[in-house]
């Protein structure tokens, strides 16, 4: 390049031009100065956290005065147990290995269940997406099968697997299997022709392509996948624990209900909530951490 | 790097006797049809012509992601028969992989060829700094400009040392300002790497500036309607583009391309009504000339 001058894009001289400014100008900025752009830069995250906090006390407030004046307004709050009430058997729960077991019960279905989807249905809708023959093979029996909801697996579970927790863990592994397969297809689907072709004239083999072009591109669907499936894994291991449960939490919420101990149906509801939301940030998480060209 | 800067010119692109059809619903459709083009090592050929006239299919059939229906085509006596490192292409639409860096996109090509990974690296750096985007390795794609993005696109394609270079109106999306300097970037790059290019473009006078020689295709089905050699000598600048050379070979261009396009854009608008009713088009739209 002979005339180095023109050849220069015009935005690159921002760079250039900040590494040439004269250095005495940096005095670092008080710590005042620092917490206010803090503070301007992250105004309308702050704002979210607070309303959220005054959202989450306004519904506490609700609920608490619903339950202490026994309301009856189309809906009975006569036997709903109190914020205050809640919070007293929770206390009680932490302690109480049995509670624990439940939940680590329920925890160990979800993994193992959930687990098995992920490594089943991401590679399967990945192959389906290359391999026409493949999806031809598959794809009617997956959209035969994928409308029926896995609660109304669970008689069938539990004549197919020998023991109430492999039944379980089935019905769980089903719920968020087709969800994770059909995300996974759809990103197949959409990956752009333009850089398979990109790919293909930089010299890349089918394998290649396939890791380097297919699967990153699929990545963000995907996700999306694993989180409607976490979701949905909730939702049928709940079922099914309260059908043909003897552990785990929504056994936990079915037997408090069976035994008139009203709060810890509460307790179970808030905290099967709980899980779920913490394993869906989790999924969120692990999307960031294997997605960093996604960060904002 | 040096293997690549200092080999001797080759890349000798043939395409004898080609056409091209695409099957749909009503039959055949004809996009290219005998047509024979051919680019000499080390020289910067580009192919203008009306809208769908069928450059992109030939450079596709160049590329090897097309076959053609009848006809060969072949860089440097050996045939093309599918996409290969030896011919680099930019695209118009950027296509580069968003999930790897600037950097990382153009290693690419170097780690298909299975260079290890520190090698790779250090060329990759070279080559950035020859386009002046050593400050961006690390960043994503996402986060450039147009322009930016596709001076990543011709280093990725320069990185392996391809035989040839297949750009398809790779300034096509950038404004003026850029486009110029990208012209720029492009002529460097291949006076120093001595490898021929293919360049399709619907501007007349990037195709002047630009090239050794110009090919100007007939409306669908598109054949070679007429070849133009480009004297101006080298280095160009851009003052030359008020020459009367330069305008001499625009005016030339510019009445092939209006009289292609004009059957390009409608059968039944033709050439000899436009003349009857005396109305220059230039610098109308067909609508206020209807
Ligand atoms: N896959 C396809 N199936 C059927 N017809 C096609 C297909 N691809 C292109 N064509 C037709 O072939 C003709 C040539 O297309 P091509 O894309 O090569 O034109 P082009 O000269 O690159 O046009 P443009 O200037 O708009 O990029 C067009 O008329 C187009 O409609
Ligand atoms: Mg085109």
């Amino acid at each position: 390049m002979s005339s180095p001058a023109l050849v220069r894009h015009p935005e690159d001289s921002m760079p250039a031009i900040a590494e040439a400014a004269p250095a005495p100008a940096v005095t670092p900025p008080s710590f005042g100065t620092v917490a206010l752009r803090w503070y301007r830069l992250n105004r309308g995250g702050l704002r979210a956290i607070a309303i959220g906090i005054i959202s989450l006390l306004a519904f506490l407030l609700v609920w608490h005065l619903l339950t202490t004046y026994r309301v009856v307004f189309f809906v009975r709050f006569t036997n709903v147990p109190s914020p205050l009430a809640v919070y007293a058997s929770f206390t009680k729960a932490i302690h109480d290995p049995k509670f624990l077991l439940h939940i680590a019960l329920s925890c160990r279905r979800i993994i193992f269940g959930f687990s098995l989807a992920a490594i089943v249905g991401v590679p399967l809708g990945l192959i389906m997406g290359r391999f026409k023959l493949v999806h031809e093979i598959v794809f009617p029996v997956a959209e035969v099968l994928r409308p029926i909801p896995a609660i109304a697996w669970v008689p069938m579970a539990i004549m197919l697997w020998p023991t109430n927790e492999q039944s379980i863990v089935f019905i769980t592994f089903l719920g968020s299997f087709f969800p994770i397969l059909i995300n996974t297809l759809h990103g197949m689907s959409l990956v752009d022709p333009v850089l398979v072709r990109a790919a293909q004239c930089l010299g890349a083999r089918e394998r290649s392509i396939f890791r380097e072009v297919y699967f990153p591109a699929s990545l963000p669907h995907i996700f999306t996948g694993l989180t409607v499936g976490m979701g949905v894994a909730w939702v049928s291991l709940i079922a099914a624990e309260m059908i043909s449960g003897q552990y785990g939490i929504g056994y936990f919420t079915w037997e408090a209900y069976s035994l008139v101990q009203y709060a810890d149906i509460a307790l179970g509801m808030i905290a099967i909530g709980v899980l779920g939301l913490g394993s869906s940030l989790l999924i969120r998480g692990a999307g960031q951490l294997v997605m960093p060209w996604r960060l904002k | 790097m040096n293997e690549i800067l200092t080999k001797a010119p080759q890349g000798h692109i043939d395409v004898r006797n080609f056409s091209l059809s695409y099957d749909s619903i009503e039959g055949p459709v004809e996009a290219v049809t005998d047509t024979q083009i051919h680019v000499k090592p080390g020289e910067f050929v580009s192919i203008v012509g009306p809208s769908g006239c069928g450059k992109s299919t030939l450079l596709n059939a160049v590329a090897g992601f097309l076959k053609p229906t009848t006809g060969i085509v072949t860089v440097d006596g050996e045939r093309v028969n599918g996409p290969s490192a030896e011919r680099g292409m930019v695209f118009q639409q950027y296509s580069l992989f968003p999930w790897k860096t600037v950097r990382e996109n153009v290693e690419f090509g170097l780690k298909m060829r299975g260079m290890p990974r520190s090698q790779r690296e250090r060329a990759a750096r070279t080559l950035l700094g020859l386009a002046g985007l050593e400050a961006f390795e690390k960043h994503y794609p996402e986060k450039l400009s147009g322009g930016m993005k596709q001076r990543v696109g011709i280093v990725r394609a320069l990185a392996t040392g391809p035989k040839v270079l297949l750009l398809d109106e790779p300034f096509g999306a950038l404004d003026a300002q850029t486009r110029v300097i990208m012209q720029q970037i492009l002529t460097n790059m291949w006076q120093r790497l001595k490898i021929s290019v293919l360049f399709v473009t619907h501007d007349i006078d990037e195709a002047i500036f630009l090239s050794d020689r110009v090919y100007c295709m007939t409306a669908r089905p598109g054949s070679i309607k007429a070849e133009i050699p480009i004297p101006l000598e080298r280095p160009r600048q851009q003052s030359m583009m008020m020459s009367s050379e330069f305008l001499a070979l625009r005016r030339g261009l510019m009445s092939l391309i209006r009289e292609e396009s004009l059957k390009a854009m409608g059968g039944e608008l033709n050439d000899m009504g436009l003349q009857g009713l005396n109305i220059e088009l230039h610098g109308h739209s067909l609508a206020d000339v209807i």
